[in-house]
């Protein structure tokens, strides 16, 4: 097959959107209609890798869909960090799919295939803001993302999913409505134009107090970055089954908002003018805040999932920290980290439903000795931890690193404080779960006074295990093989750094 | 012929009006009133392309010249609204005769339909006749004939709704006639065209003033801006199906319509918004009318009553975009007024779909509706998704051009006023979503048939106005360039 460039960047975003028609079409043949997913996945990720390695140093891929506005058009173009952001959403697109097909079956939850559309749509969406050429376009895509999903979060239709559906809805919803939109007419007005362009698109004669609340209008406004205080609907979001949580509320849908606020930062205000802005250092300590207040809620939280999630805000407060500090370091660490935790947070959620599916526990308080009943799953888990944590040999490392290295690069002690501060937070609330889980011993007896039976291994579905097993070891490659990721990472700013690793 | 096309406009549903009573069996009488509508359309389009290439076309009524006779001026502002209301009207009226079936008594069918197409020769004669008084015989015709279609509404509320109606726009009929008699007495003319170039040289009189505000408020009155939109929540929600979806698409944006044309083209922007303080009275009612009818809205349990409360705040944007008095904020109300006549036509039709099958819009009737009906529900949700203003729907659109003005114009709070509006809207648009997707159908009543999906002849229109909601929300070149044009012809900037 000998397709362009450009032909492949749109089939990325048309793919997974045409899968869905195929998805509907087989909903009677369940075999098949994975299949359809499947195969969807792996196109887009072998497209996107094409694409990755296709893309020469300095070379533009463009492709204009459709002028919807005079001078505003729905267009594509590839550049590193949305490389990144598409290779993890369509290779974990691909092992979430393997996990769901264990999941869904062995929880028997209805209404698969609308599951599976949706899925679909979801990726497809990931994929457009990904590759989108300007913030029209990228806003567009954003807020099908938050659309699309919302049928997933009320997946089982109970009233608790309705209530979390709202306030997921109305999160996303409103601050993109009232805040992201405002912020991007704001920058229309100003700047007069949206391409994200290296460097800003803003004169240098603009009105730097303008510009301060236009950023503060943008960090707010992207409310799937999940910046306290608008980070209520991640936890909302855990209503929905496992494999959404962990695809789209650990990579896709938060990633998408940290990699736009990272997009508007580098591209829209540019590095040089974040710092000299009146209102940076405000949002430093605001992500500071969300970093270190999300790690202490994240401690009281006994529902494994709704510590994860917000395990998940405090992480996504590290790379708008990172972007903020305004240095290549920064930006590497914050692109670098998007990878990381996907890869960390994913394992640690597969694991979650694992458990739930395999021994219906879904408490951080029932799952002592739990390491004997399901080994595989709490070493995964271990992994998982240490990745988020940051710790060798897991690839956490890397972004942490660099994220220390921005810190003290630009002075700013006090971030760096809460950083350190922040991991032994995230030992404290994640390591004690596997711990528990291999050392501690079970209960002789139960709340029945029976002595429990003797433990036997019994492990999730064969397909959700070799998902978290691939999840895992993705972890374990990113600490010894970070050279293609880092490449990208620093080519986002300076792109004759992208050699594909000669 | 071509050349007699603005009259035409005019006198086909006219005198399609009577041909119906020959015609008798209602079946016929639909066909014929489908073929009158579209018919009307056809032209619509043709005068608008005829306008875009070769400019304000003035056709004089039996060959007398203005001023003295009456001349027709059709330009790319009333191009644009004949299109927008003969076009709604015709994909309606698709639906009609599957609707009425149900709501009217088959003996007063034929009656309907005259009465439909009255209305409809009123709303278009308003908007391409150049005379005042012409303006004010039209106004006559459509609103008589909209109090008794509103009256045939299926239960006995919808009298005391078409009373009120009858009443407010009878009043604000009388303060439109006081404004044109006082113009009249002024200049000595009726002839719009005349008017626009006499009034300046007596504009500092108080006569003109009176004239003008006598004028206005009655307009506003029948444009239902707040606080004068006491009518329209009823009317809207006890007319029947067909007239509501009809009304809600076109009968504002009539009086939307002589606002700007006696605003921009008669008095001038320098006597409305310089020599009298409009731009902070409309922009004051304008917001207002979106946050108090949006908040309204929320709380309704009948649904026509929550879309028709929507409406009334979505007339509150049009206001604001008109408030702004700069050819980006009269571009931004055109559009809407485009965009609109979308959205509320496909809502108010799919509820006339629901309206068939479950035989009532209250909140509580919509439960389980998500499975029994999915497509009607469907084109619900992406209506309601359109007037949120999501991306790739028109409702976006509107949004973007009113908020890009406003910013230009630098009103940042306004903006933001108006993007924070739109998420009450997500409030009362997500009430139906959820009890429509997340409730259990009510059990069904003994021998009762269980609700099943509307038919064709219903879905084909709604997902028609649907499918434009969208098509218009991708490819907006024919609603941009036609109300920029327009916006830009009546600040006299040549395009």
């Amino acid at each position: 097959m000998n397709l362009s460039l450009a032909t492949l960047l749109q089939f990325c975003i048309l793919l997974p959107i045409f899968a869905t028609l195929g998805i509907v079409a087989l909903r009677r043949h369940q075999n098949l209609r994975e299949a359809v997913s499947i195969g969807a996945s792996v196109l887009v990720f072998y497209a996107v890798v094409t694409i990755y390695l296709g893309v020469d140093a300095g070379e533009t891929i463009t492709v204009h869909w459709l002028q919807v506005l005079p001078e505003l058009s729905v267009s594509f173009s590839v550049e590193p960090l949305g490389v990144i952001f598409s290779l993890i959403a369509s290779f974990l697109w691909f092992v979430t799919i393997i996990y769901s097909i264990g999941y869904m079956r062995g929880h028997n939850e209805d209404h698969q295939t609308r599951f599976f559309c949706c899925f679909a749509i979801a990726i497809g969406s990931v994929m457009g803001v990904a590759f989108a050429d300007n913030l029209f376009t990228l806003f567009i895509f954003y807020e099908v993302l938050t659309l699309s999903t919302y049928p997933l979060v009320t997946h089982s239709g109970t009233e608790g999913a309705k209530k979390g559906g709202r306030t997921y809805l109305g999160i996303l919803l409103g601050t993109s409505v009232a805040f992201f939109l405002f912020a991007i007419l704001g920058t229309w007005v100003v700047a007069g134009r949206l391409d994200f362009t290296p460097g800003g698109v803003f004169p240098a004669e603009a009105n730097t107090t303008l510009l301060g609340i236009i950023l503060v209008l943008f960090i707010f406004g992207i409310g799937k970055a999940a910046i306290m205080p608008f980070h209520r609907w991640l936890p909302a979001a855990m209503v929905a089954p496992t494999p959404v949580s962990a695809l789209l509320h650990a990579v896709a849908v938060v990633k998408a908002g940290v990699f736009t606020v990272m997009k508007v930062g580098v591209f829209i205000f540019g590095l040089d003018l974040l710092v000299v802005l009146p209102t940076t250092q405000f949002l430093l300590y605001l992500a500071g805040a969300s970093v270190l207040l999300a790690s202490f809620v994240a401690m009281r939280q006994d529902n494994l999932k709704a510590r994860l999630a917000y395990s998940t805000v405090s992480q996504l407060g590290y790379i708008t920290i990172g972007l903020l500090l305004a240095t290549s370091s920064g930006v590497i660490a914050s692109s670098m980290n998007i990878a990381m935790h996907a890869f960390g947070k994913i394992t640690l959620f597969f694991c979650a439903g694992a458990i739930l599916v395999a021994a219906h526990k879904s408490n951080i308080s029932e799952m002592r000795g739990l390491g004997r009943q399901m080994p595989f799953t709490m070493v995964a888990f271990f992994i998982g931890s240490l990745s988020i944590i940051g710790l060798p040999p897991t690839g956490g490392t890397w972004s942490k690193w660099y994220l220390l290295m921005a810190t003290l690069e630009t002075e700013q002690l006090i971030i760096m404080a809460i950083l350190m501060l922040s991991s032994l937070l995230n030992i404290a609330y994640l390591m004690p779960i596997p711990f528990h889980a291999f050392f501690s011993n079970i209960p002789a007896k139960n709340e029945h006074g029976e002595f429990a039976a003797k433990v036997q291994i019994k492990e999730a579905p064969m397909a959700s295990l070799i998902a978290i097993g691939i999840a895992a070891l993705g972890c374990l490659v990113l600490f010894i093989y970070p050279n293609p990721l880092h490449e990208l990472a620093s080519a986002i700013l300076e792109p004759q750094q992208l050699t594909h690793g000669n | 012929m071509l050349a007699h096309l603005p009259i035409l406009q005019v006198i086909v549903p006219l005198m399609a009006a009577p041909a119906c009573l020959i015609l008798r069996r209602p079946q016929l009488v639909w066909m014929f009133t489908l073929l009158a509508s579209a018919i009307a359309f056809i032209i619509s389009i043709l005068l608008l392309q005829q306008v875009m290439q070769t400019g304000t076309i003035s056709y004089e009524l039996g060959g007398w010249s203005p001023p003295w006779g009456i001349e027709y001026r059709i330009d790319k502002l009333n191009a644009f609204i004949a299109l927008i209301i003969s076009g709604v009207s015709t994909v309606v009226l698709v639906a009609a005769q599957t609707s009425i079936e149900k709501e009217i008594p088959q003996e007063k069918h034929t009656l309907f339909y005259i009465l439909y197409l009255l209305s409809l020769t009123g709303m278009l004669g308003i908007v391409t006749t150049g005379d005042a008084f012409n303006v004010f015989v039209f106004l006559e015709i459509s609103s008589l004939s909209a109090y008794s279609l509103i009256a045939l509404g299926r239960d006995r509320r919808a009298l005391w709704a078409s009373f009120q109606y009858l009443i407010m726009g009878t009043i604000g009929a009388t303060f439109i006639l006081i404004g044109i008699g006082l113009m009249y007495q002024m200049t000595g003319t009726l002839n719009m065209a005349d008017l626009a170039t006499r009034l300046p040289e007596v504009a500092e009189t108080r006569t003109v003033t009176t004239a003008y505000v006598f004028f206005i408020v009655g307009v506003c009155l029948k444009l239902a801006l707040f606080p004068l939109h006491l009518w329209l929540p009823n009317a809207y929600a006890h007319a029947p199906s067909i007239v509501t979806a009809f009304f809600a698409a076109t009968s504002t944006k009539v009086a939307a319509y002589l606002l700007i044309r006696f605003t921009f083209s008669i008095f001038g922007v320098s006597f409305s918004f310089t020599t009298l303080p409009m731009e902070m009275v409309f922009l004051t009612l304008g917001l207002l009318g979106i946050f108090v009818a949006s908040t309204v809205a929320i709380y309704q349990d009948n649904i026509k009553h929550v879309f028709a409360y929507s409406s009334v705040a979505q007339i509150g944007y049009m206001i604001v975009g008109f408030s702004m008095s700069t050819n980006a904020g009269l571009s931004a109300m055109l559009l809407h007024v485009f965009n609109h006549a979308l959205m509320k036509g496909a809502l108010f039709l799919a509820l006339g779909a629901v309206m068939l099958r479950v035989g009532s819009t209250q909140l509580k009737d919509f439960q389980g509706l998500g499975r029994q009906m999915p497509l009607t529900m469907a084109a619900i949700v992406v209506g309601g998704l359109s007037l949120i203003g999501v991306p790739l729907t028109v409702g976006f659109v509107s949004k973007w051009y009113l908020v890009v003005a406003a910013l230009e114009k630098g009103w940042w709070p306004v903006a933001g006023l108006v993007l924070l509006a739109s998420l009450l809207a997500v409030v009362y648009v997500w009430r139906i979503v959820e009890t429509a997707y997340f409730k259990a159908p009510l059990a069904p009543i003994a021998g009762k048939e269980r609700v099943k999906e509307a038919p064709m002849a219903f879905l084909l229109p709604v997902w028609m106005l649907v499918s434009a909601n969208v098509y218009f929300g991708l490819d907006t070149r024919l609603s941009v360039e036609v109300a920029t044009a327009a916006a830009q012809s009546l600040f006299g900037v040549a395009p």
